[in-house]
């Protein structure tokens, strides 16, 4: 394990890189609800000074930075800070729309330790359309000081994908955020994708099979559940993007991206 | 549809999907969108049981819940703001005197005619040595003294609250009056942003959902003060008003002045937002619930250096490029003759009568002219054109030169000598408050709204009102004093 403070993880490790230009080995992607400290943590890994503020709804635009890393060049997109990717104000759609379209190799979600049980809404949202994600559980400093405190390792047994605690106004747990970043976009380590459990009966068996249907249509589609339950919701931008062919391309490169990874779910045969 | 991307699914199969999307849904009992909020709840609320261990005691520290309950409180909410408020402007306005002068002193005072020397030394003809010297150098020069400290006063102590949590208590208190008005709470935010700068304003109310509530935010985000008129009030309020009463209670007055003026300009969003909710954007006010972030302590040392980075040195940056070729301009326009007199004192003289009837002159609406790229550089601006039109002896040779001063209160004496009044000064202030927004912020709204009829009314509007209140005050003014 390394600190933020050491020489080793300064000198040898992690390079903030700023608004250097590409080109990138691999697009992370920072999601959250708004005041967890999203950029805070953006700050901290690209060295950059966008400006933090102590209130909710201050990103309403993407912000981009980069970061090296074990040799690696990550470029790190800010999203907008939203309690959910369902509703339809545009802070929330250039979200959704970059965890969906941008194909982010891995989407961080920083979660407020001290309200878990909301953020989770939004960290579940994301899973739902990804797992090549981490959870960012960030304020554990905050929620120890209000007595509260969380067990990661059993979060990231019931999410399947890393936990990991961070105080990032004081650079705590950095280095092991790093490190996840950096085993999943390796793809050493993925998700099991987490799926809701409790999905109501009346739309259980509509899910199933329209799901189906856009598997068939999209072989290795990662995220096939979550467009059929858009679509049933009557997503108006997902239809659209289908329509337009938006989805044969995400499809492709998934397919692409995986070739000869081994991977817990096998692609569909075609 | 590209020929040359694989499409796995052709467009029939685009349809028959959505088409079996839409036959599933008419299936399904009730509202999908409710199902699946409440699942994802039930989720949520399952996995935070399993892991999320707390005691007994509230989660909040009392600290927290001792002084939301007074600065959120229904009586005591809106006054403490307001005194904390004015309290920031009084400092500011007390702070920023004595760097100010020692800047005037350094830049204009000894760097002004230092310069003037050097382009003459180096053989440069008078035209050249007008345009840079006295020109762009001379209104860059004033821009920097007039505006950097009260900046570096204001900017830090706003990031500081902005830090700590107070902001969101802000919007909570104006939360009722905004939904009152017939507009979104959430418009407490973007009105927040404003009065730092009014395109960040307009561009922050992408938070709100609805097209209806967000038009409103938009069209109203310009009666928020702004970066680059908070110099102008505080300036005019110190020279003008601050005189008014004797020196101890200068400061307090000037303060109070200027946040009556920012008052104002709240009134004028809630006025304008429940007009514009009854007229033209007409529809229903949404709920949302707003979030009260636990209050933080500030770090001192790096709010101050972020502070002074993005917020103090990029607006002075913007000011800077915009005064450079704006100085330029105002040179040109003192110098290049137009039959009897420089086109400049005939713009200002086909104007006067206009302006004198709103309690303003011909230098001032000229100064808007030049300065709708950017609020910051209207007191430059007006300095430099009074100074021309009252040809005053000994502030420089050759017209177009600003004056040299060495303290702030020589702007007093050079306006007065250009005919300025109490009436002037109010009327300029209310003026700063209620006009066109700056073209970067047109511009914004353009891009937000996509709509040029939009975009013209949040000109129009805001510009119509000034007009008309500073034609009453001055008539009302003109009655009283008659």
């Amino acid at each position: 394990m390394a600190c933020a403070d050491c020489d080793v993880y300064r000198a040898a490790r992690l390079h903030k890189l700023g608004l250097q230009p590409g080109p990138w080995d691999h697009v992370v992607a920072l999601a959250g609800n708004p005041n967890t400290g999203k950029s805070t943590v953006f700050n901290a890994l690209t060295g950059l000074r966008q400006h933090t503020g102590n209130w909710p709804g201050k990103t309403v635009a993407r912000a981009e930075g980069g970061f090296a890393y074990a040799d690696r060049r990550f470029q790190l997109v800010d999203l907008p800070g939203t309690y959910s990717l369902l509703s339809t104000s545009p802070d929330e759609e250039i979200a959704r729309d970059f965890i969906l379209f941008g194909r982010p190799d891995v989407t961080v979600v920083v979660a407020d330790a001290t309200r878990l049980e909301r953020n989770l809404n939004l960290v579940l949202q994301v899973l739902e359309i990804t797992e090549r994600a981490v959870v960012c559980l960030n304020l554990v400093d905050e929620a120890k000081r209000h007595g509260i405190q969380v067990d990661e390792r059993q979060l990231a047994r019931d999410l399947g994908v890393p936990v990991i605690p961070t105080s990032a106004r004081f650079g705590r747990g950095l280095p092991e955020l790093l490190a996840a970043i950096a085993e999943m976009a390796a793809r050493k380590v993925s998700g099991f994708g987490y799926r809701l459990s409790q999905e109501p009966l009346a739309i259980r068996s509509a899910l199933a099979d329209l799901t189906t249907r856009i598997e068939q249509a999209y072989p290795g589609l990662p995220n096939a559940r979550w467009i059929a339950m858009r679509l049933l919701g009557g997503d108006e931008r997902v239809a659209e993007a289908l329509r337009r062919g938006e989805l044969s391309a995400l499809a492709e490169r998934a397919a692409r991206g995986t070739e000869g990874v081994l991977r817990e779910s096998s692609l569909p045969a075609r | 549809m590209n020929p040359s991307s694989p499409a796995p699914a052709p467009a029939p199969a685009v349809e028959e999907i959505l088409a079996q999307a839409r036959r599933l849904r008419e299936g399904i009992p009730g509202d999908i969108h409710e199902h699946l909020v409440e699942s994802l709840y039930a989720d949520a609320g399952r996995i935070a049981e399993r892991s999320v261990s707390r005691p007994d005691r509230p989660a909040r520290p009392t600290f927290d819940r001792t002084l939301d309950r007074i600065v959120t409180s229904r009586v005591w909410g809106l006054p403490v703001m307001l005194l904390l408020f004015a309290f920031m402007f009084w400092l500011t306005i007390a702070g920023a005197n004595v760097p100010s002068q020692w800047l005037a002193g350094v830049l204009v005072e000894s760097g002004h005619p230092w310069l003037r020397g050097l382009a003459d030394a180096a053989g440069f003809p008078w035209w050249l040595r007008g345009l840079l010297v006295d020109g762009v150098y001379l209104s860059t020069a004033w821009v920097i003294s007039v505006m950097l400290p009260p900046m570096a006063i204001f900017f830090p102590l706003f990031t500081l609250l902005e830090d700590f949590g107070y902001i969101p208590r802000v919007a909570f208190n104006l939360d009722a009056l905004f939904k009152r008005a017939g507009a979104h709470g959430k418009q407490a935010m973007s009105t927040m942003m404003g009065f730092g700068c009014n395109a960040a304003g307009v561009v922050s109310t992408r938070i709100i959902d609805s097209p209806r509530e967000r038009l409103i935010a938009i069209l109203t985000n310009n009666f928020a003060l702004c970066n680059g008129r908070w110099p102008t009030q505080i300036l005019i309020a110190t020279i003008f008003l601050g005189r008014l009463v004797p020196a101890h209670l200068a400061g307090l007055v000037s303060a109070g002045a200027v946040a009556g003026v920012a008052l104002l300009g709240l009134g004028c969003t809630f006025l304008v937002a429940w007009l514009l909710s009854r007229t033209v954007l007409k529809g229903q006010v949404s709920t949302f619930s707003l979030e009260l972030p636990p209050y933080r302590p500030p770090r001192l040392w790096q709010t101050l250096y972020t502070s002074v980075l993005d917020r103090t040195l990029l607006v002075l940056w913007r000011a800077v490029v915009f005064a450079a070729p704006a100085g330029a301009v105002i040179w040109l326009v003192a110098n290049v003759r137009l039959g009897e007199g420089s086109v400049a004192e005939f713009l200002i003289s086909g104007m006067n009568p206009f302006g004198l009837a709103l309690g303003l002159n011909g230098v001032i609406l000229l100064a808007y002219l030049i300065a709708i790229p950017a609020n910051e550089i209207v007191i430059p601006t007006i300095l430099m054109l009074t100074a021309l039109v009252a040809r005053l002896a000994g502030v420089g040779e050759g017209a177009g030169v600003m004056v040299q001063s060495d303290s702030p209160a020589f702007v007093g004496e050079v306006l007065r000598a250009g005919g300025w009044t109490v009436l002037t000064a109010v009327n300029l202030m209310l003026f700063s408050l209620l006009h066109n927004p700056c073209s970067t912020t047109l511009y914004t709204i353009y891009k937000e709204t996509g709509s040029a009829r939009w975009t013209t009314l949040a000109a129009l509007l805001p510009l119509g009102m000034g007009v008309a209140l500073t034609f009453g005050v001055a008539t009302v003014w003109r009655l009283l004093a008659s």
